[in-house]
């Protein structure tokens, strides 16, 4: 098979570079580890500059792509790959651009987070293990390559997250996160099996042709099926009822991991459920005019309100920064949720893109503010609200970084969290949903509240007076100023990504 | 059409500024941000001399110094950058950059720490105010709208009084969920008007909306319901930020908290966002439903005149006083905007102006007493008349204008409102009605006379231990540019009324031909 890209006529797995790129990058870094003279002597420079190339490449290919129309109506069409089991398409190269940039602010920070420690090859190997299985998530079409990514991104997860083997809380989080995702994973994978009973197939097309006839579908069957596969991703995206190790993980994990999960591998979740919701059972959920077989639409809808109260509630009530911010990542998995809730809306594509221009944006502005964290991991000061007091006297350009952040997460017009969130309430307003938009303005005030006490702590309290911050570690210093100007610039330049996300979306919806 | 015009000169000037005083040492960061700001005082001036707007904005009248830039692509919407003025938002504008000025200058005194921060913030909120009063396009409107949010947080939270933390995340929670619901409201409209506009513009919806017959059901609301959640919405949004009772209890928190130059920009141009946004949404966009429901409007407006003006009658701090008052100011403005008449319109407008004027003049002079005695409680203190002359003088003549004594900006705009409210044929019993608003001019009167005679005159008395003398030129200077505009306004109200007018004619049917060039 041949498609066309650029102009050249080349075979069909070259659309699928950016994720090879990233798998590449691991082998590779596998490599420099095993022939290092001695153990534990690899150049973290090397190490953290090869996973940052490789990631950056991954970001850089995948938007490439994305401009040229590769996999998009306007170029190439949808390329389908191994007779349909994995897919390239707008959707699945907006999402490698997600990923491929969190992974490259990740590794750019843990540069200096990570400096001293043992098992840097491993670390970073883990991680682009995890970016590759992130990225194949993206594209993935049938419900075997999406166990097989989704494990692929899990398992490396686990690790880093208790890769602080020293740490009780690493090693609790690692351990809390490891449980959930095995107790998930095999309701994941019996709803699948469910799904195939009900179907007779895997592949996603193939299973919503199987579907549409109607008459002879179990729908018994096939609806405990679907609530199943739904539960499943529920722990990918730390969705409610499977969010509760998020917390705990994102505490206890080293900051830039904690960055990573609630970022990028929160991405990764919601393509799959995107794309299984909406290739396979857009009929059976209605959304093709008629009576819903299984009514998903108003399942999620209820996961998704009931997911940004539980987060932003907990997040309200947190005395600790990092541990209020797993939880606002929870809210924030309850916002992108109205992606597949709000579909009654007669611009369905509509929907979707406010909810993966949501990602994108929250892929920036939430790395970054658990980067500053990492920050003030690394200069030592303590984690609850308190111990950041006064913290803009000593590190006024980090703070007004971090501001950047909450203020953006929060939706005020300081980035381009302001823009996908309202996007998200008019798609309520659209849909008519208006139990979703209240809740949304409700959840959105309150993380109003919480967010800007971290604002009150670093630039209104007085500092205690032994708060001193002594070194500024240049790499994460420039990986949150990036992820800071990012978030700002999408507010002016929200308009650049924003026709491709839309676009991406609407082809879902035929 | 050009891209970089005046308004893009101010915005440009303003945000720049901002940043040089953020980079600028404490020691001279008043001074530079006060020379910078003069830049947008000219420019507006100019603006003002060579406005060339006709007709009101919204309803396909000739903009003003207009650009537009595409920006965003929502769906099947087109976002733009679009500013342009009209003979509503040119005095506002006016307003705002000769109220930032003297403000900068009444912080050379209060502000002593930190100041760099303080002067960047209060020229970013510039910036925003600027914005909010040119913007035409909805979503431009709204980035600057809450933006205004973001140095006004910082604002009262840092340089507050003792309680500021409070005052400062509860002004902020509110103002932005009042945000959000209007947002609802506005976005079922657009989503109504269906496939008959695709732009967020607001002349375009407004005009599509006056037009009648454009709205569909969304999501099975019908669209007779539909324009009533919406106006429903949508006034309760901008209610806080006016504020109408019963959504008023942010404003006083936050007044009495932030320091002197913030209150002064808050009552003087913040409160002002709130009514401007009423005129340009609610009654210019969804007439009809204003006019259906006027007896409840006007009821909201008489309340907050008459209960503010309570409130402020059983407050014991200048300060808590004259944030009061505002509330009954403002009640005035609704009023005037229910009324649905030439004057109604032109007056609630032109007291949008007079208000800002007069409310940051009695701010800053309470604030000139306050530098010189350390307290605002009006039992601490008695008969400083002697002490501060020019102060006290100027005190008395803003609480004069302030009551709506005539040649002042205050007499031009009540008269107006109740004019145009007398004559009024939406409001039910319209002379009845505007007869209860008119008493809240004699509660004021009440607690400024009763206020001014027990703190400024009598026997000199003082129940902190500071020495009173007469206030430093800097801190006088700017209450004395601020009361000869007063007077100027109220000698010469046609200086803005008359453009003021030209924008609020088209709002009604029978416009007002002629004559209206008051004195």
């Amino acid at each position: 098979m041949v498609v066309d890209i650029a102009g050249f006529q080349v075979a069909d797995w070259v659309a699928l570079v950016p994720s090879l790129i990233l798998g590449v990058t691991a082998m590779l870094l596998f490599i420099v580890d095993s022939i290092e003279p001695r153990p534990g002597t690899s150049s973290n420079t090397v190490l953290a500059g090869l996973s940052t190339l490789g990631a950056l490449g991954a970001f850089l290919v995948a938007g490439y792509f994305l401009v040229l129309g590769v996999g998009q109506p306007r170029g190439t069409g949808a390329v389908d790959l191994f007779n349909g089991q994995l897919v390239v398409d707008g959707m699945s190269l907006f999402f490698v651009v997600i990923v491929g940039s969190v992974t490259a602010l990740v590794t750019l920070a843990s540069y200096d987070y990570l400096e001293g420690q043992e098992y840097q090859a491993e670390y970073y190997g883990l991680v682009i293990m995890a970016a590759t299985g992130m990225s194949l998530m993206a594209s993935a079409n049938s419900l075997a390559t999406i166990f097989v990514s989704l494990e692929l991104s899990s398992l490396p997860s686990y690790a880093l997250v208790a890769f602080l083997k020293k740490n009780r809380g690493s090693v609790e989080g690692g351990l809390k996160y490891l449980l959930v995702g095995a107790l998930s994973s095999s309701v994941l994978v019996y709803g699948i099996s469910l799904v195939y009973a009900a179907s007779g197939s895997l592949q996603l097309n193939a299973v919503a042709d199987a579907l549409a006839g109607g008459s002879s579908v179990p729908v018994g069957i096939l609806g405990v099926g679907i609530i199943m596969v739904l539960l499943g991703f529920a722990f990918k995206t730390a969705s409610v009822p499977f969010h509760f190790w998020a917390p705990e993980a994102y505490e206890g994990a080293p900051a830039p991991v904690s960055a990573f999960l609630s970022s990028a591998s929160k991405a990764a979740g919601f393509v799959v459920a995107f794309r299984v919701f909406l290739t396979a059972f857009p009929e059976v959920g209605g959304l093709a005019g008629g009576d819903p077989m299984v009514d998903w639409v108003t399942a999620v809808t209820v996961l998704a309100v009931v997911t940004m109260t539980v987060g932003n509630f907990a997040a309200a009530t947190q005395e600790k920064v990092k541990r209020m911010l797993a939880y606002s990542s929870v809210g924030h998995a309850g916002y992108a949720l109205i992606g597949l809730a709000a579909l009654n809306a007669p611009d369905q594509g509509f929907v979707l893109g406010a909810s993966m221009m949501h990602l994108l944006v929250y892929g920036f502005m939430n790395t970054g503010a658990f980067l500053f964290i990492a920050l003030t991991e690394h200069w030592g000061i303590g984690r609850t609200f308190q111990d950041f007091n006064g913290l803009s006297t000593q590190a006024p350009l980090a703070c007004a970084a971090m501001t950047v952040f909450l203020f953006s997460l929060a939706g005020l017009p300081i980035g381009g969290g302001f823009i996908s969130k309202l996007y998200l309430l008019a798609a309520t307003a659209q849909a008519g949903s208006w139990l979703l938009g209240a809740a949304l303005i409700v959840n959105s005030a309150l993380s109003l509240f919480y967010y800007s006490r971290v604002v009150k702590a670093m630039w209104i309290e007085d500092p205690s007076a032994d708060l001193e911050v002594d070194s500024y570690p240049s790499s994460l210093y420039a990986a949150v100023v990036i992820a800071a100007f990012v978030t700002f610039a999408l507010l002016p330049a929200f308009g650049l990504l924003s026709p491709s996300a839309f676009d991406a979306a609407s082809v879902l919806f035929g | 059409m050009p891209v970089a015009g005046p308004i893009e000169a101010l915005l440009a000037v303003t945000l720049v500024g901002a940043l040089a005083v953020f980079l600028a040492p404490d020691e001279w960061a008043g001074k530079l941000a006060t020379a910078i700001s003069l830049v947008p005082v000219a420019v507006s001036a100019w603006m003002y001399t060579a406005f060339d707007g006709a007709g009101n904005a919204l309803l396909g009248g000739d903009l003003a110094f207009e650009s537009t830039i595409g920006w965003v692509q929502l769906g099947r919407y087109e976002l733009a950058y679009h500013v342009g003025l009209d003979g509503i938002s040119m005095p506002l504008l006016l307003l705002t950059t000769v109220l930032t000025t003297l403000a900068l200058v009444s912080s050379w005194t209060p502000i002593d720490e930190r100041q760099s921060q303080f002067y960047g913030l209060m020229l970013l909120m510039e910036a925003s105010l600027i914005g909010v009063f040119s913007a035409l396009d909805f979503f431009m409107w709204l980035v600057f709208w809450e933006a205004v949010l973001i140095p006004m947080y910082f604002l009262i939270g840092v340089w507050g009084g003792p309680r500021r933390k409070y005052a400062a995340i509860k002004f902020f929670v509110y103002t932005n969920v009042a945000t959000l619901i209007m947002f609802v409201g506005f976005m079922a409209l657009v989503f109504g008007l269906g496939d008959s506009i695709s732009t967020f513009d607001m002349p375009e919806i407004a005009q599509a909306l006056r037009a009648g017959g454009n709205l569909s059901a969304v999501a099975g609301i019908q669209p007779a319901n539909l324009s009533l959640i919406a106006f429903t919405l949508m006034f309760a949004g901008f209610a806080v930020k006016v504020p109408v009772f019963p959504v008023h209890t942010w404003l006083p928190d936050a007044h009495v908290e932030a320091p002197t130059p913030v209150s002064v920009m808050l009552a003087g141009v913040l409160l002002k966002m709130g009514t401007y946004a009423l005129l340009r949404f609610n009654f210019t966009m969804l007439r009809e439903v204003a006019e259906a429901n006027a007896a409840i409007i006007v009821a909201f407006g008489v309340l907050s005149i008459i209960y503010g003006a309570m409130l402020a009658l059983a407050q014991q701090d200048l300060k808590r006083i004259v944030a009061y008052s505002s509330i009954s100011s403002m009640g005035y403005v609704i009023v005037g905007l229910v009324a649905f008449t030439p004057h109604g319109f032109g007056g609630a407008t032109f007291q949008m102006i007079s208000h800002g004027l007069i409310s940051g003049l009695m701010f800053m002079t309470v604030g000139v007493i306050y530098n010189e005695t350390h307290t605002r409680m009006v039992g601490d203190i008695s008969g400083i008349a002697d002490r501060m002359p020019w102060a006290v003088g100027i005190f008395v003549a803003a609480a004069f204008g302030y009551m709506g004594l005539p040649f002042m900006a205050g007499f031009a705009a009540e008269y107006l409102i109740f004019q145009g409210a007398f004559a009024s044929s939406v409001i039910p019993a319209a002379p009845l009605v505007t007869g209860v608003a008119m008493f809240g001019i004699v509660i004021v009167a009440g607690y400024l006379l009763w206020a001014m005679q027990r703190t400024l005159f009598g026997e000199y008395s003082l129940a902190t231990d500071y020495d009173v003398s007469r206030a430093p030129v800097h801190d006088v200077a700017p209450l004395v540019v601020l009361l000869a505009l007063v007077i100027v306004l109220g000698v010469r109200p046609g200086l803005v009324y008359q453009m003021i007018q030209d924008a609020v004619n088209p709002l009604l049917d029978t416009a007002l031909q002629g004559g209206v060039a008051l004195w």
